[in-house]
Protein backbone atom coordinates (compact mmCIF):
# COMPACT_ATOMS: atom_id res chain seq x y z
CA UNK A 1 0.00 0.00 0.00
CA UNK A 2 2.67 2.45 1.37
CA UNK A 3 5.02 1.41 -2.45
CA UNK A 4 1.67 2.13 -4.57
CA UNK A 5 0.99 5.59 -3.29
CA UNK A 6 4.92 6.38 -3.10
CA UNK A 7 4.67 4.81 -6.65
CA UNK A 8 1.77 7.88 -7.24
CA UNK A 9 3.85 10.64 -5.70
CA UNK A 10 6.69 9.35 -8.09
CA UNK A 11 4.63 9.62 -11.48
CA UNK A 12 3.96 13.22 -10.44
CA UNK A 13 7.82 14.03 -10.60
CA UNK A 14 8.99 15.37 -14.35
CA UNK A 15 11.87 12.76 -14.16
CA UNK A 16 9.49 9.78 -14.08
CA UNK A 17 6.77 11.42 -16.84
CA UNK A 18 5.59 8.51 -19.19
CA UNK A 19 7.12 5.94 -17.46
CA UNK A 20 4.91 2.56 -16.65
CA UNK A 21 2.69 1.94 -13.84
CA UNK A 22 4.28 -1.48 -13.01
CA UNK A 23 7.67 0.14 -13.38
CA UNK A 24 7.06 2.74 -10.35
CA UNK A 25 5.49 0.70 -8.42
CA UNK A 26 8.90 -2.01 -8.74
CA UNK A 27 11.30 1.07 -8.46
CA UNK A 28 9.14 2.66 -5.25
CA UNK A 29 10.34 -0.43 -3.36
CA UNK A 30 13.58 1.33 -3.68
CA UNK A 31 12.77 5.02 -2.98
CA UNK A 32 11.77 6.54 0.86
CA UNK A 33 10.87 10.17 1.39
CA UNK A 34 13.87 12.33 3.00
CA UNK A 35 14.20 16.02 3.75
CA UNK A 36 17.39 18.25 4.53
CA UNK A 37 17.65 21.37 6.34
CA UNK A 38 19.14 24.48 4.84
CA UNK A 39 22.63 24.42 5.06
CA UNK A 40 22.84 20.70 5.32
CA UNK A 41 25.31 18.57 3.54
CA UNK A 42 23.57 15.93 1.57
CA UNK A 43 26.77 14.14 0.53
CA UNK A 44 30.35 15.09 0.88
CA UNK A 45 33.36 14.22 -1.79
CA UNK A 46 34.93 10.33 -1.44
CA UNK A 47 32.08 9.37 0.78
CA UNK A 48 30.33 6.37 -0.86
CA UNK A 49 27.71 6.57 -3.32
CA UNK A 50 24.97 4.81 -2.35
CA UNK A 51 21.71 6.52 -3.02
CA UNK A 52 19.99 9.31 -5.68
CA UNK A 53 17.71 11.41 -5.21
CA UNK A 54 15.05 13.24 -7.10
CA UNK A 55 14.08 16.81 -5.94
CA UNK A 56 10.48 17.78 -5.35
CA UNK A 57 11.55 21.36 -3.37
CA UNK A 58 14.16 23.70 -2.55
CA UNK A 59 17.88 24.12 -3.86
CA UNK A 60 20.74 22.29 -3.44
CA UNK A 61 24.44 23.32 -4.62
CA UNK A 62 26.86 21.34 -5.55
CA UNK A 63 30.28 22.49 -4.10
CA UNK A 64 34.23 21.31 -4.78
CA UNK A 65 36.93 22.94 -2.12
CA UNK A 66 40.74 23.87 -2.60
CA UNK A 67 43.36 25.61 -0.97
CA UNK A 68 43.19 29.42 -1.17
CA UNK A 69 40.21 28.89 -3.34
CA UNK A 70 37.85 27.87 -0.64
CA UNK A 71 34.49 26.66 -1.63
CA UNK A 72 33.28 27.28 -4.91
CA UNK A 73 29.87 26.38 -6.35
CA UNK A 74 29.64 25.07 -9.88
CA UNK A 75 25.89 24.49 -10.05
CA UNK A 76 22.68 24.80 -8.61
CA UNK A 77 19.62 22.53 -8.66
CA UNK A 78 15.86 22.68 -7.75
CA UNK A 79 12.85 20.83 -7.65
CA UNK A 80 12.19 18.35 -10.79
CA UNK A 81 16.14 17.93 -11.20
CA UNK A 82 18.13 14.90 -10.18
CA UNK A 83 20.61 14.91 -8.05
CA UNK A 84 23.52 11.75 -8.48
CA UNK A 85 25.06 9.53 -10.46
CA UNK A 86 27.73 8.39 -8.78
CA UNK A 87 25.93 5.50 -7.64
CA UNK A 88 25.97 3.76 -11.17
CA UNK A 89 28.88 2.76 -11.80
CA UNK A 90 32.35 1.84 -9.59
CA UNK A 91 34.05 3.16 -7.32
CA UNK A 92 30.52 4.39 -6.46
CA UNK A 93 31.99 7.40 -4.06
CA UNK A 94 30.56 11.25 -4.67
CA UNK A 95 33.03 13.26 -6.61
CA UNK A 96 31.38 16.73 -5.33
CA UNK A 97 30.13 17.83 -2.27
CA UNK A 98 25.95 18.48 -2.19
CA UNK A 99 24.40 21.14 -0.04
CA UNK A 100 20.57 22.03 0.72
CA UNK A 101 20.65 25.83 0.38
CA UNK A 102 17.16 25.63 1.49
CA UNK A 103 14.52 23.10 2.97
CA UNK A 104 15.03 20.29 0.40
CA UNK A 105 12.70 17.60 0.48
CA UNK A 106 13.08 14.70 -2.11
CA UNK A 107 12.89 11.25 -2.83
CA UNK A 108 15.72 8.92 -2.36
CA UNK A 109 16.79 6.05 -4.17
CA UNK A 110 18.82 3.22 -2.51
CA UNK A 111 21.59 2.33 -5.55
CA UNK A 112 22.07 -1.26 -4.90
CA UNK A 113 18.30 -2.34 -5.00
CA UNK A 114 17.92 0.30 -7.92
CA UNK A 115 20.80 -1.41 -9.95
CA UNK A 116 19.69 -4.85 -8.84
CA UNK A 117 16.11 -4.39 -10.43
CA UNK A 118 17.51 -2.77 -13.60
CA UNK A 119 19.98 -6.36 -13.79
CA UNK A 120 16.57 -8.41 -13.44
CA UNK A 121 14.40 -6.12 -15.64
CA UNK A 122 15.63 -4.75 -18.67
CA UNK A 123 13.27 -2.75 -20.00
CA UNK A 124 12.84 -0.95 -16.46
CA UNK A 125 16.64 -0.66 -17.04
CA UNK A 126 16.33 0.78 -20.34
CA UNK A 127 13.87 3.60 -19.12
CA UNK A 128 15.70 4.86 -15.77
CA UNK A 129 19.35 4.66 -18.03
CA UNK A 130 17.54 6.37 -21.15
CA UNK A 131 16.07 9.41 -18.89
CA UNK A 132 19.30 9.47 -17.10
CA UNK A 133 21.29 10.05 -20.03
CA UNK A 134 19.31 12.65 -20.79
CA UNK A 135 19.91 14.48 -18.07
CA UNK A 136 23.60 13.73 -18.32
CA UNK A 137 23.57 15.68 -21.74
CA UNK A 138 21.86 17.79 -21.02
CA UNK A 139 24.70 18.76 -18.26
CA UNK A 140 27.33 17.81 -20.13
CA UNK A 141 26.16 20.97 -22.36
CA UNK A 142 25.43 23.14 -19.95
CA UNK A 143 29.13 22.14 -18.50
CA UNK A 144 30.60 23.10 -21.37
CA UNK A 145 28.81 26.61 -22.13
CA UNK A 146 30.02 27.39 -18.30
CA UNK A 147 33.61 26.16 -19.27
CA UNK A 148 34.16 28.63 -22.36
CA UNK A 149 33.47 31.65 -19.68
CA UNK A 150 30.55 33.45 -22.03
CA UNK A 151 30.25 36.28 -20.24
CA UNK A 152 33.62 37.42 -19.89
CA UNK A 153 34.52 36.91 -23.10
CA UNK A 154 34.11 39.84 -25.81
CA UNK A 155 30.62 39.34 -28.08
CA UNK B 1 33.65 82.08 -62.37
CA UNK B 2 33.86 81.86 -58.56
CA UNK B 3 34.72 78.12 -57.75
CA UNK B 4 33.12 76.63 -54.22
CA UNK B 5 34.80 76.84 -51.38
CA UNK B 6 37.57 73.89 -50.36
CA UNK B 7 35.53 71.68 -48.40
CA UNK B 8 38.72 71.07 -46.50
CA UNK B 9 38.21 74.60 -45.00
CA UNK B 10 34.44 74.78 -44.50
CA UNK B 11 33.54 73.88 -40.60
CA UNK B 12 31.41 70.68 -40.35
CA UNK B 13 27.68 71.24 -40.11
CA UNK B 14 26.81 70.30 -37.10
CA UNK B 15 24.05 68.15 -38.41
CA UNK B 16 26.36 66.10 -40.06
CA UNK B 17 25.59 62.76 -38.99
CA UNK B 18 29.79 62.03 -38.50
CA UNK B 19 30.46 65.15 -36.43
CA UNK B 20 30.13 64.26 -32.11
CA UNK B 21 28.88 67.05 -30.89
CA UNK B 22 30.01 67.50 -26.98
CA UNK B 23 28.70 66.21 -24.02
CA UNK B 24 29.62 66.69 -20.45
CA UNK B 25 29.56 63.90 -17.82
CA UNK B 26 27.32 64.78 -15.14
CA UNK B 27 27.70 61.56 -13.09
CA UNK B 28 29.62 58.80 -12.84
CA UNK B 29 29.16 55.20 -11.00
CA UNK B 30 31.18 52.03 -11.06
CA UNK B 31 29.35 49.29 -11.31
CA UNK B 32 32.05 46.97 -10.76
CA UNK B 33 35.79 46.11 -11.09
CA UNK B 34 35.66 46.54 -14.78
CA UNK B 35 32.02 48.30 -15.42
CA UNK B 36 31.49 51.91 -15.06
CA UNK B 37 28.11 54.09 -15.56
CA UNK B 38 28.47 57.90 -17.21
CA UNK B 39 25.60 60.20 -17.63
CA UNK B 40 26.29 62.36 -19.96
CA UNK B 41 24.27 66.29 -20.44
CA UNK B 42 24.86 68.62 -23.61
CA UNK B 43 27.50 70.93 -23.10
CA UNK B 44 25.42 73.35 -25.10
CA UNK B 45 21.87 74.61 -24.58
CA UNK B 46 20.43 72.00 -27.13
CA UNK B 47 17.40 69.57 -26.40
CA UNK B 48 18.03 66.12 -25.24
CA UNK B 49 17.70 63.51 -28.19
CA UNK B 50 14.98 61.08 -27.41
CA UNK B 51 15.67 57.53 -27.98
CA UNK B 52 14.16 54.59 -28.25
CA UNK B 53 15.45 51.08 -26.08
CA UNK B 54 17.87 49.14 -27.54
CA UNK B 55 19.58 52.03 -29.58
CA UNK B 56 23.16 53.05 -29.50
CA UNK B 57 25.69 56.04 -29.53
CA UNK B 58 28.83 56.71 -31.35
CA UNK B 59 31.47 57.92 -27.90
CA UNK B 60 34.22 59.69 -28.93
CA UNK B 61 37.32 60.40 -26.61
CA UNK B 62 39.50 62.78 -28.08
CA UNK B 63 42.77 62.10 -29.49
CA UNK B 64 41.99 58.13 -28.69
CA UNK B 65 38.93 56.97 -30.76
CA UNK B 66 35.09 56.52 -31.08
CA UNK B 67 33.21 53.37 -29.96
CA UNK B 68 29.80 52.53 -30.16
CA UNK B 69 28.06 52.10 -26.63
CA UNK B 70 23.84 51.22 -25.64
CA UNK B 71 22.30 54.03 -24.05
CA UNK B 72 21.57 52.22 -20.93
CA UNK B 73 19.18 54.60 -18.57
CA UNK B 74 15.77 55.37 -18.75
CA UNK B 75 14.14 56.39 -22.31
CA UNK B 76 11.53 58.64 -20.08
CA UNK B 77 14.60 60.95 -18.82
CA UNK B 78 16.54 61.39 -22.22
CA UNK B 79 18.03 65.07 -20.54
CA UNK B 80 20.73 62.51 -18.70
CA UNK B 81 22.20 60.02 -21.32
CA UNK B 82 23.19 56.83 -19.48
CA UNK B 83 26.09 54.35 -20.99
CA UNK B 84 27.26 51.31 -19.56
CA UNK B 85 30.84 50.72 -20.52
CA UNK B 86 33.12 47.80 -19.82
CA UNK B 87 36.63 48.55 -20.24
CA UNK B 88 38.26 45.75 -22.82
CA UNK B 89 40.66 47.88 -24.97
CA UNK B 90 42.18 50.87 -26.07
CA UNK B 91 39.35 53.80 -25.98
CA UNK B 92 36.71 52.01 -23.58
CA UNK B 93 39.95 51.57 -21.01
CA UNK B 94 40.89 55.00 -21.47
CA UNK B 95 37.39 56.03 -20.85
CA UNK B 96 37.50 54.04 -17.04
CA UNK B 97 39.28 57.01 -16.43
CA UNK B 98 37.23 59.73 -17.25
CA UNK B 99 36.03 62.12 -14.17
CA UNK B 100 32.11 64.15 -13.70
CA UNK B 101 33.03 67.41 -15.51
CA UNK B 102 35.21 65.95 -18.40
CA UNK B 103 33.64 66.19 -21.79
CA UNK B 104 33.33 63.38 -24.33
CA UNK B 105 31.76 63.40 -27.94
CA UNK B 106 28.39 62.08 -29.02
CA UNK B 107 27.15 61.17 -32.12
CA UNK B 108 23.01 59.32 -32.07
CA UNK B 109 21.21 57.71 -31.32
CA UNK B 110 21.96 55.42 -34.45
CA UNK B 111 20.17 51.74 -35.09
CA UNK B 112 16.67 49.97 -34.74
CA UNK B 113 15.09 49.38 -31.12
CA UNK B 114 13.66 46.41 -29.00
CA UNK B 115 10.32 45.80 -30.64
CA UNK B 116 7.95 46.96 -27.52
CA UNK B 117 5.28 47.47 -29.74
CA UNK B 118 5.35 43.57 -30.48
CA UNK B 119 5.39 42.79 -27.34
CA UNK B 120 2.61 44.42 -26.21
CA UNK B 121 -0.05 41.69 -24.81
CA UNK B 122 2.96 39.29 -24.32
CA UNK B 123 4.61 37.12 -21.86
CA UNK B 124 8.20 39.09 -22.17
CA UNK B 125 11.47 36.85 -21.55
CA UNK B 126 14.60 39.19 -21.18
CA UNK B 127 17.92 37.04 -21.53
CA UNK B 128 20.54 38.82 -20.81
CA UNK B 129 24.32 37.70 -20.15
CA UNK B 130 27.13 40.09 -18.58
CA UNK B 131 27.39 43.38 -19.88
CA UNK B 132 24.38 42.51 -22.60
CA UNK B 133 21.87 43.48 -19.15
CA UNK B 134 22.69 47.65 -20.17
CA UNK B 135 21.49 47.23 -23.39
CA UNK B 136 18.02 45.76 -22.09
CA UNK B 137 17.93 48.20 -19.23
CA UNK B 138 15.69 50.69 -21.30
CA UNK B 139 13.38 48.27 -22.28
CA UNK B 140 13.09 47.09 -18.63
CA UNK B 141 12.27 50.85 -17.98
CA UNK B 142 9.45 51.19 -20.37
CA UNK B 143 8.03 48.05 -20.17
CA UNK B 144 7.38 48.76 -16.26
CA UNK B 145 6.11 52.17 -17.52
CA UNK B 146 3.97 50.92 -19.17
CA UNK B 147 3.15 47.72 -17.12
CA UNK B 148 -0.53 47.18 -17.53
CA UNK B 149 0.04 46.48 -21.30
CA UNK B 150 2.10 43.21 -21.05
CA UNK B 151 1.42 39.78 -19.50
CA UNK B 152 4.13 38.08 -17.41
CA UNK B 153 7.73 39.80 -17.92
CA UNK B 154 10.58 37.32 -16.40
CA UNK B 155 14.35 38.67 -16.54
CA UNK B 156 16.96 35.60 -16.97
CA UNK B 157 20.13 37.32 -16.19
CA UNK B 158 23.73 35.62 -16.00
CA UNK B 159 27.34 36.97 -15.44
CA UNK B 160 30.49 34.79 -14.17
CA UNK B 161 29.93 35.86 -10.33
CA UNK B 162 27.99 37.39 -8.25
CA UNK B 163 30.48 40.39 -8.01
CA UNK B 164 30.12 40.74 -11.72
CA UNK B 165 26.03 41.49 -11.63
CA UNK B 166 25.26 44.78 -12.81
CA UNK B 167 23.17 47.30 -11.35
CA UNK B 168 22.80 44.83 -8.61
CA UNK B 169 20.27 47.13 -6.45
CA UNK B 170 18.12 48.44 -9.05
CA UNK B 171 17.60 44.22 -9.47
CA UNK B 172 15.91 43.97 -6.17
CA UNK B 173 14.41 47.02 -6.38
CA UNK B 174 12.95 45.56 -9.31
CA UNK B 175 12.02 42.15 -8.30
CA UNK B 176 10.37 43.63 -4.98
CA UNK B 177 8.76 45.77 -5.65
CA UNK B 178 7.31 45.63 -9.76
CA UNK B 179 5.49 42.53 -11.39
CA UNK B 180 8.31 41.58 -13.17
CA UNK B 181 10.33 38.44 -12.22
CA UNK B 182 14.16 38.64 -11.43
CA UNK B 183 16.35 34.90 -12.07
CA UNK B 184 20.06 35.54 -11.70
CA UNK B 185 22.42 33.05 -12.06
CA UNK B 186 26.25 33.03 -12.10
CA UNK B 187 29.28 30.77 -13.64
CA UNK B 188 30.82 30.44 -10.04
CA UNK B 189 29.70 30.95 -6.73
CA UNK B 190 30.67 31.86 -3.51
CA UNK B 191 29.11 30.21 -0.36
CA UNK B 192 27.76 33.95 0.56
CA UNK B 193 25.66 33.38 -2.72
CA UNK B 194 21.60 31.90 -2.17
CA UNK B 195 20.82 32.07 -6.12
CA UNK B 196 21.62 29.64 -9.24
CA UNK B 197 24.60 28.56 -10.68
CA UNK B 198 25.25 27.78 -14.27
CA UNK B 199 24.87 29.08 -17.40
CA UNK B 200 21.89 31.48 -18.30
CA UNK B 201 20.24 28.78 -20.57
CA UNK B 202 19.57 26.42 -18.09
CA UNK B 203 17.29 28.92 -16.49
CA UNK B 204 14.94 28.04 -19.48
CA UNK B 205 13.68 25.07 -18.85
CA UNK B 206 12.46 26.38 -15.37
CA UNK B 207 10.62 29.77 -16.11
CA UNK B 208 6.51 29.79 -16.77
CA UNK B 209 5.26 31.77 -19.74
CA UNK B 210 2.48 31.11 -22.29
CA UNK B 211 4.69 30.16 -25.81
CA UNK B 212 1.49 31.47 -27.95
CA UNK B 213 1.08 34.42 -26.56
CA UNK B 214 5.24 34.98 -25.52
CA UNK B 215 8.17 36.86 -27.06
CA UNK B 216 11.72 36.83 -25.82
CA UNK B 217 14.11 39.70 -26.21
CA UNK B 218 18.20 38.78 -25.70
CA UNK B 219 21.12 40.61 -25.51
CA UNK B 220 24.96 39.02 -24.59
CA UNK B 221 27.61 37.30 -25.97
CA UNK B 222 26.48 35.84 -29.58
CA UNK B 223 27.40 32.44 -28.33
CA UNK B 224 24.87 33.16 -25.62
CA UNK B 225 22.49 34.33 -27.49
CA UNK B 226 22.47 31.17 -29.85
CA UNK B 227 21.95 28.81 -27.33
CA UNK B 228 19.29 31.03 -25.40
CA UNK B 229 17.51 30.92 -28.67
CA UNK B 230 18.11 27.39 -28.66
CA UNK B 231 16.51 26.37 -25.36
CA UNK B 232 13.18 29.28 -26.21
CA UNK B 233 13.10 26.73 -29.50
CA UNK B 234 13.00 23.51 -27.31
CA UNK B 235 9.76 25.49 -25.45
CA UNK B 236 7.88 26.11 -28.64
CA UNK B 237 8.98 29.48 -29.28
CA UNK B 238 9.25 30.37 -32.76
CA UNK B 239 12.21 32.21 -34.29
CA UNK B 240 9.97 35.28 -35.58
CA UNK B 241 9.10 35.45 -31.67
CA UNK B 242 12.99 36.04 -30.67
CA UNK B 243 14.72 39.20 -31.19
CA UNK B 244 18.53 39.03 -30.70
CA UNK B 245 20.85 42.70 -30.59
CA UNK B 246 24.14 42.02 -32.38
CA UNK B 247 27.75 43.89 -31.91
CA UNK B 248 30.38 44.52 -34.74
CA UNK B 249 33.26 46.54 -35.41
CA UNK B 250 31.91 49.95 -36.23
CA UNK B 251 33.46 53.22 -38.08
CA UNK B 252 30.85 55.48 -39.17
CA UNK B 253 27.71 54.17 -37.60
CA UNK B 254 25.03 55.30 -40.11
CA UNK B 255 25.17 52.48 -43.20
CA UNK B 256 28.56 54.29 -45.07
CA UNK B 257 31.41 52.26 -44.35
CA UNK B 258 30.59 48.39 -44.48
CA UNK B 259 32.53 47.73 -41.44
CA UNK B 260 29.87 46.29 -39.55
CA UNK B 261 28.91 44.33 -42.04
CA UNK B 262 26.32 40.82 -41.23
CA UNK B 263 25.92 38.90 -44.38
CA UNK B 264 23.47 41.28 -46.59
CA UNK B 265 22.69 43.92 -43.13
CA UNK B 266 24.60 46.62 -41.65
CA UNK B 267 24.01 46.52 -37.75
CA UNK B 268 24.90 50.21 -37.64
CA UNK B 269 21.85 50.64 -39.56
CA UNK B 270 19.97 47.53 -40.04
CA UNK B 271 20.24 46.36 -36.55
CA UNK B 272 21.87 46.05 -33.59
CA UNK B 273 18.22 44.65 -32.93
CA UNK B 274 17.49 41.72 -35.31
CA UNK B 275 14.68 39.19 -35.46
CA UNK B 276 16.46 35.92 -34.95
CA UNK B 277 14.75 34.72 -37.67
CA UNK B 278 16.40 37.19 -39.73
CA UNK B 279 20.03 36.51 -38.24
CA UNK B 280 19.97 32.56 -37.19
CA UNK B 281 21.41 31.67 -40.17
CA UNK B 282 23.90 33.96 -40.64
CA UNK B 283 24.66 33.39 -37.28
CA UNK B 284 26.06 29.83 -38.09
CA UNK B 285 28.61 30.66 -40.98
CA UNK B 286 32.08 30.95 -39.86
CA UNK B 287 33.18 33.54 -42.37
CA UNK B 288 30.24 36.70 -41.58
C1 LIG C 1 25.73 48.32 -31.21
C2 LIG C 1 26.77 48.11 -30.15
C3 LIG C 1 26.46 48.40 -28.84
C4 LIG C 1 27.42 48.22 -27.84
N1 LIG C 1 27.09 48.53 -26.56
C5 LIG C 1 28.02 48.42 -25.59
C6 LIG C 1 27.71 48.80 -24.25
O1 LIG C 1 26.60 49.22 -23.92
N2 LIG C 1 28.68 48.69 -23.32
C7 LIG C 1 29.94 48.20 -23.65
O2 LIG C 1 30.80 48.12 -22.75
N3 LIG C 1 30.24 47.82 -24.89
C8 LIG C 1 29.33 47.93 -25.87
N4 LIG C 1 29.65 47.56 -27.15
C9 LIG C 1 30.99 47.02 -27.40
C10 LIG C 1 31.99 48.14 -27.47
O3 LIG C 1 31.68 48.96 -28.57
C11 LIG C 1 33.40 47.56 -27.63
O4 LIG C 1 33.76 46.90 -26.44
C12 LIG C 1 34.38 48.67 -27.89
O5 LIG C 1 34.19 49.12 -29.20
C13 LIG C 1 35.79 48.18 -27.73
O6 LIG C 1 36.64 49.25 -28.08
P1 LIG C 1 38.05 49.43 -27.41
O7 LIG C 1 38.81 50.48 -28.16
O8 LIG C 1 37.93 49.66 -25.95
O9 LIG C 1 38.70 48.03 -27.63
P2 LIG C 1 39.69 47.61 -28.78
O10 LIG C 1 41.04 48.04 -28.39
O11 LIG C 1 39.18 48.01 -30.10
O12 LIG C 1 39.54 46.07 -28.61
C14 LIG C 1 38.46 45.44 -29.22
C15 LIG C 1 38.32 44.03 -28.65
O13 LIG C 1 39.47 43.30 -28.77
C16 LIG C 1 39.85 42.79 -27.54
N5 LIG C 1 41.27 43.03 -27.35
C17 LIG C 1 41.87 44.23 -27.25
N6 LIG C 1 43.16 44.09 -27.08
C18 LIG C 1 43.38 42.76 -27.05
C19 LIG C 1 44.53 41.96 -26.92
N7 LIG C 1 45.72 42.51 -26.78
N8 LIG C 1 44.38 40.61 -26.94
C20 LIG C 1 43.19 40.05 -27.10
N9 LIG C 1 42.07 40.76 -27.25
C21 LIG C 1 42.16 42.07 -27.23
C22 LIG C 1 39.14 43.49 -26.46
O14 LIG C 1 38.77 42.57 -25.48
C23 LIG C 1 37.99 44.08 -27.19
O15 LIG C 1 36.86 43.27 -27.07
C24 LIG C 1 28.72 47.71 -28.17
C25 LIG C 1 29.01 47.41 -29.49
C26 LIG C 1 28.06 47.59 -30.46
C27 LIG C 1 28.39 47.26 -31.89
S1 LIG D 1 29.59 51.14 -39.21
FE1 LIG D 1 29.84 51.93 -41.20
S2 LIG D 1 28.33 50.85 -42.28
FE2 LIG D 1 27.93 50.28 -40.24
Amino acid sequence: MVTRDLSRSLAQHAFFRGMDEKHLVFLAGCAKNVLFDQGTFIFREGEKAGVFYLLRYGQVALEVHGPRKGQIRFQSLHEDDVLGWSWLFPPYTWHFDARALSLVRAFAFDGVCVREKCDADHELGYQLMSRFAEVMVGRLQAARLQCLDLYGAPA
Amino acid sequence: MALPPNPAFTAPHVNDPMVPQPYRIAGRREENYDTFTLELVPLGDEEPHGFRPGQFNMLYLFGIGEVPISISGDPARPELLAHTVRALGTVTTAMKELKVGDVVGLRGPYGSSWPFEALQRQDVIIVAGGIGLAPLRPLIHHLLSERRRYGRLVLLYGARTPGDLLFQKQLAKWDEKTALEVHLTVDRGTVAWRGNVGVVTTLIPRVQFDVSHASAVICGPEIMMRYSALELEKRGMARDQIYVSQERNMKCAVGFCGHCQFGPHFVCKDGPVFPFSLVAPLMKVREV
